[in-house]
Formats: structure tokens, C-alpha cells, sequence
């Protein structure tokens, strides 16, 4: 085996050790959403190295887009606020660098919109990507339909790419959408935009009972899930739970720099200490 | 041979193309595959037709414009009277023929983007005519600018929600448009109003608008016996350029000449033309030639004319563009509102600023051109809408 495939076996197995070990202790995954360089840089970075220790499981770290059509009002303003202090994809790639000199354990996913990867050139973003210690990609807009564009040679780079699954997708659809996915399988609670409507809960385990019939992945579940309440409910039946707008708005409400990683990493614990007992005594 | 339709995935070449949400993907295959059965159904092709006609007006004329002609001195001109259709533009070709595929499709809500307002007002008086509720998305910016089209929308029916996202202008509406439909999957249809976004729309869209190019040949046939030398349209998305341009592409004798919204010129950053001055990418469901900055952030359009206003184009001119098919080229503000002027005492006729983008193309090519060069204009829309901005810009002021 060469160097360059056991850094790439080592590298896919980050999402699926942390699945392991969560399964090992029969507990969801807290999945926490924040948007890099939000508000911005230098705090956005404090904000991304203290949520290992707040309990977050898997960060899912937003790349900013100006026109970000799946997103709600929090995560829109979010994405304005770290372009106006001068976001790029390079300095994202740069936080996740920096991220993976003190960790070498929680897995980091990149979320956003496929043109900023277009245009910084696919080859070179996911060449980067790996070198920086990125564990998967969900990028919004790309569907099954354009797997070559860059799912596929995600795969040859060792990052998983990791699919919604939706309300709107049919069990004749569903098929297509797993297809290469790995990592994990993201269920989007609602049709909607993220952080607006509450999902019901009944429907949402039927969703996922209904999604555990035709993939082994772990399912996240996400959209729309605010409060620790909610998270302990979902994080009964899935697999991981995805909290973003509720964290996000903390950002917005809050007015100094400290008290915006006081506010983050308060609402992080408080996430993960309700998802870390959501299954006992049941 | 120009390829005349998309592959499978929607692609012409490699732009085109559906990069949505997978919320969406569904709902997308699910009109593709209505849209293709619409094609193929004579009861569907005969209401299309009758409402072209009797509620739309159409034909509109091809007017050979004498004046116009004389003035420049060169090509014979011949104007495209699209202003002349219901509600004054050639967008309402495109409502009538998706509004008709929603209610064969049995959706119960239509919604639409607008920049200028003609998309909107047009989608709200098809709205208006089928009895469905009708939702507007419309930048603050352009609500600002636009105030009688605002009017027009809300007197048919409409509800314009002021869009106040990203920089309140036509890309923001278009996220806020995507945005509602991603939250009304079940019973909204939305009337995307140019030749852009997820596949079919451009390939739908574009063959609603080429009624403009079937009438023009079959017009000037019957005046001059023949076809064609140039075609000259403004392009803001693309759709009336590709409705007159797209029966003609395979006619290798017929120039064409798609005229981008320079703004206060390309080489200044603020202008619309994404052809000259923008790079591929992916926005909207498609990817095609878009304005954006180094890190792939899109940059906002700039032009005198809220409906060429936009960061992007339509993915069929993209592929054109490389292709060398079709000549994209751009004029300023100064140019449109000098051709806008002209259009007004020579001809009589008040253009929209869009269409007065064509004009100035014409005005710098039609001296060279021999007499007889045949040259169309579509002119797409009238220019009623665009008063206050003109008078603004010619230092008029209403009391």
C-alpha cells in the first residue's frame, strides 16, 4: 500500500469511525452548521475549534454563497455577513487546515453551492480540500443527475459526498439519489428552506423507517430542528441530528465577539447534552 | 447543423443543465415530462394557438420601417412589433403557453420573478384570465424603480412581495421565487420568464418565443421572397432574441446579432453583459456565462434597463456564443437612450429601453450595410413603462 492510499483509507473512515463509536454507545450524532468566516474570521474560527469540546459530533461548515436558494433568512444573512468581511473558499479550506492541526477526530463536512467550487476549478478545490482534512461535501445544487461534475471525483480524492434525500423523493427516485452517496444520508425534514417550518415527528420516523429499508448509511436528519427539545425527539429514531439557523441566529443576536462564541458554544452544549441522553431510559 | 435541442440532462454542450435542490428534481422531471406530452397534443396546440391570437394579438406585424431606414442610410430595416401584443412585450408569448401547461398539470398557484415588471405583469394577467391565485417576487430596487408595472401587477390580481435578500434586484427574486417553490411543491407552478434556470425551461421557453421567428419568416417571405440578412435582438436573460433567432439557426445565410446591456460600458465593471464580461458558471439551475468575481460570488448587473438587468443568460446563447453561431455584442445606456430617441421621432413609435439596446446595434451597423441588406429588429416591448426613467436620465422633470 502506498502513502498516498493509506492516507486516503484513514481519511474516508473519519464519517464512519465516529458513526462506529456513536452506534458502540447507542447515541445520535449532534451535527452542528455554522458558515465559515461568520461574522467573521477570527471569531468564526474560535467558533469552529471549541465545538469538539461543546459536544458537537460532525461540523458542518457552510462555504458562503451570495445567492444561496436553499436557505432561509438565518443562514442567508449569515453567508452576507462572512462575504462582507471577506470569506473566500481559500480561507475556508485554510480554517479547516488550522481545525486539523489540534483534531484529528471529529469529521468535517463542507456545505454550499457548486459554483464557488466551479469557479476556484474542481480538480483543484478537492486536491485542497483532501490536503486540508475535509471529510465529505453537500453541495445543494447538484443533483444525481450531475454525479460527474463532482461527486465522482470527490471519490477519487477519499471525501465522501453526502446526498439529501427530501420529502418530494419517491421510493422510484430514491434508488438514484443513494447511488454514490456515502458518508451518510441527509434527510431534509421539510420542503422548504432551511431553519423556517418545524417537521412533525411522526411523519419524520415513518420518513426514516421508511429511507432505513433501502440504504445501511446512517441518516441525519436536518431542516427546521431548533431546540434541544426537538433534537432529543429526532435523535431517538435517526441516526444524527443537524442544528444550523438556531445556532446561526445566536451569531446575529449577539454583540461582541465573545459573546457571540459564549452564545454558540452555550446552545451547542445544551444540544448535545439532550441528544446524548435521548435514548436512555427508553 | 447547430444543435437545436438539449441532451438528456438538459445540456446544451456543457451549459444548460439542472442543478437544483433534489426538493426540486421531481418536480422538475415531472414537468419535463408534461411539457413533452403538451408538445404532441393537438388539443393542447390549438388552445395555445387560439389565445395567441385572439387574447394575445398575434401575429404582431413586421413593419418595414422606411424612416428608420432612411435615416441610417444603409440596410433595410424591418421592426419585429412585439410592443404590440397584450400587455405590451413579447414576455406574455411565454405566460400563455406555461400557463396552460399548469392547468393541464392541475397546480392551483402560480408564481414568477420579475425585474422590470413586464414578466410579472404578463404572468399576472394570464393569472388573471385562468382564475389563479398569483404571487410576484419583485426586488425592493425595482419595486423602487417600476412603480406603474407594481400597480398594473397588484390591479390584475397579483400579490407582489417586495424582495429585500442579496441586493433586492432580479437574481434576488428569482432565490426568493426558487425559495417558495421549494416550500409549495405540491400545488404551486412557477412561470420562469426567460430562456433560463433547470431544464426544460430553457428549451420551453425558447419554443413559446419562437413564434417570433416562424411569423418573421413566413412576413418576410410574403414581402420580400426571401430571408433574412441579420437579425438583431437585446438580450437581458435572452428570451425574445432566442424566440426571433432559433427557427433561423440552421439557415446559414442569416447573421445574428444578440446585443448585451452594456451599462455604463463593459470595461467599467457596471454593466449586464454577461457574455462580454462575465465567465461560466452555475446559477438558477444552469450553468452558462455569469457575472461573478474571482472566488465564483456573483456581482450584481448594471444597466439603465431593469429588464436586462441580470447576472446571467440564458444557457443556449452561452453555447451559441462559443459556438460562433450567433455575434454577441453590447451597447451602453448613452447608446440605448440615443436609439430610444431615434425610434421616437423617426418611426413614431416609443420602444422599451431593452429594445432601444437593439436599436443602437443598428444604429452602428445599419450605414455600412447595402440597401439591400434585410435587416430585423425585434422590437420587444414598448417603452410606456420606462417614462420616468427616461425623463429622469434627459433631466425632465414632472411637476
Amino acid at each position: 500500500m502506498s502513502a498516498s492510499e493509506e492516507i486516503t483509507m484513514q481519511r474516508t473512515s473519519r464519517l464512519d469511525q465516529c458513526f462506529a463509536a456513536l452506534k458502540a454507545n447507542n447515541r445520535p450524532a449532534l451535527v452542528s452548521y455554522l458558515t465559515a468566516g461568520d461574522p467573521n474570521a477570527e471569531t468564526s474560527k474560535r467558533l469552529l475549534q471549541g465545538l469538539p469540546a461543546a459536544g458537537v459530533d460532525i461540523i458542518e461548515l457552510g462555504m458562503p454563497f451570495s445567492d444561496p436558494m436553499a436557505d432561509g433568512p438565518a443562514i442567508q444573512k449569515a453567508a452576507l455577513r462572512a462575504l462582507e468581511n471577506g470569506q473566500t473558499q481559500a480561507k475556508t479550506l485554510e480554517m479547516v487546515r488550522s481545525f486539523r492541526e489540534q483534531n484529528s477526530t471529529t469529521p468535517i463536512v463542507l456545505m454550499g453551492y457548486y459554483n464557488p467550487i466551479y469557479r476556484y476549478g474542481v480538480e483543484r478545490f478537492l486536491a485542497d480540500a483532501a490536503s486540508a482534512g475535509v471529510d465529505g461535501l453537500i453541495v445543494v445544487d447538484l443533483p444525481p443527475e450531475h454525479d460527474e461534475e463532482l461527486c465522482q471525483p470527490a471519490a477519487q480524492h477519499g471525501i465522501d459526498f453526502i446526498r439529501l434525500a427530501t420529502p418530494t423523493t419517491d421510493a422510484k427516485r430514491l434508488p438514484k439519489v443513494l447511488s454514490n452517496t456515502s458518508g451518510f444520508i441527509y434527510y431534509v425534514s421539510v420542503a422548504g428552506v432551511t431553519g423556517v417550518s418545524a417537521p412533525t415527528p411522526e411523519r419524520l420516523e415513518s420518513a426514516v423507517g421508511q429511507l432505513r429499508e433501502h440504504t445501511q448509511l446512517p441518516i441525519a436528519v436536518g431542516f427546521g430542528i431548533r431546540t434541544a427539545g426537538q433534537a432529543a425527539t429526532i435523535g431517538r429514531f435517526s441516526d444524527a441530528v443537524v442544528v444550523g439557523s438556531a445556532l446561526v441566529d445566536c451569531i446575529e443576536h449577539a454583540s461582541t465577539p465573545d459573546e457571540v462564541v459564549e452564545r454558540v458554544h452555550s446552545l451547542a452544549s445544551e444540544l448535545a447534552e439532550s441528544v446524548r441522553g435521548c435514548r436512555k431510559g427508553s | 447543423m447547430t444543435q437545436l435541442q438539449p441532451d438528456a440532462n438538459g445540456l446544451f454542450g456543457h451549459f444548460g443543465g439542472r442543478f437544483v435542490a433534489e426538493t426540486l428534481m421531481p418536480l422538475i422531471l415531472e414537468l419535463q415530462g408534461e411539457y413533452d406530452a403538451a408538445k404532441e397534443d393537438n388539443a393542447f396546440q390549438r388552445d395555445l394557438a387560439y389565445f395567441q391570437g385572439d387574447y394575445v394579438g398575434r401575429p404582431s406585424p413586421l413593419y418595414f420601417a422606411e424612416r428608420l431606414t432612411e435615416h441610417f442610410g444603409g440596410a433595410k430595416i424591418y421592426l419585429k412589433r412585439e410592443e404590440l401584443n397584450h400587455t405590451g412585450a413579447h414576455k406574455i408569448n411565454n405566460c400563455i403557453g406555461q400557463v396552460l401547461l399548469a392547468k393541464r398539470m392541475g397546480k392551483k398557484r402560480i408564481i414568477a420573478e420579475t425585474g422590470a415588471g413586464m414578466h410579472g405583469v404578463a404572468t399576472a394577467t394570464v393569472a388573471a384570465r385562468f382564475g389563479l391565485p398569483c404571487v410576484i417576487y419583485m426586488g425592493t430596487t425595482d419595486i423602487e424603480r417600476q412603480q406603474p408595472n407594481v400597480f398594473r401587477m397588484k390591479l390584475l390580481g397579483a400579490e407582489v412581495i417586495p424582495v429585500t435578500s442579496g441586493t433586492g434586484t432580479l437574481k434576488d427574486a428569482m432565490n426568493e421565487a426558487l425559495r417558495d417553490w421549494v416550500t409549495n411543491v405540491d400545488d404551486t407552478f412557477y412561470i420562469i420568464g426567460t430562456v433560463a434556470g433547470p431544464h426544460p425551461y430553457p428549451a420551453m421557453v425558447r419554443d413559446f418565443q419562437a413564434v417570433i421567428g416562424h411569423e418573421t419568416r413566413a412576413q418576410l417571405h410574403e414581402k420580400e421572397g426571401r430571408l433574412p440578412d441579420s437579425l438583431v435582438a437585446c438580450i437581458g436573460g435572452g428570451s425574445n432574441a432566442m424566440g426571433l433567432f432559433h427557427p433561423f439557426l440552421n439557415d446559414a445565410s442569416v447573421k445574428m446579432i444578440g446585443v448585451e446591456a452594456g451599462g455604463k460600458g463593459v470595461e467599467s465593471g457596471l454593466h449586464a453583459a454577461s457574455l462580454n464580461g462575465g465567465a461560466p458558471g452555475v446559477l438558477h439551475g444552469n450553468r452558462t456565462y455569469l457575472l461573478q468575481n474571482e472566488d465564483g460570488q456573483i456581482i450584481d448587473a448594471h444597466s439603465i434597463s431593469a429588464g436586462l438587468d441580470y447576472p446571467g443568460i440564458g444557457p443556449e446563447h452561452a453555447w451559441l456564443h462559443e459556438q460562433g453561431r450567433v455575434e454577441y455584442v453590447s451597447a451602453t445606456d448613452d447608446e440605448a437612450l440615443e436609439a430610444f430617441q431615434i425610434c421616437c421621432r423617426q418611426e413614431g413609435i416609443i420602444p422599451a429601453l431593452e429594445s432601444a439596446h437593439a436599436l443602437a446595434e443598428v444604429a452602428k451597423r445599419a450605414p455600412d450595410l447595402p440597401r439591400d441588406h434585410l435587416m430585423v429588429v425585434n422590437l420587444s416591448g414598448r417603452g410606456d413603462k420606462d417614462m420616468m426613467s427616461v425623463a429622469h436620465h434627459l433631466g425632465e422633470r414632472f411637476q
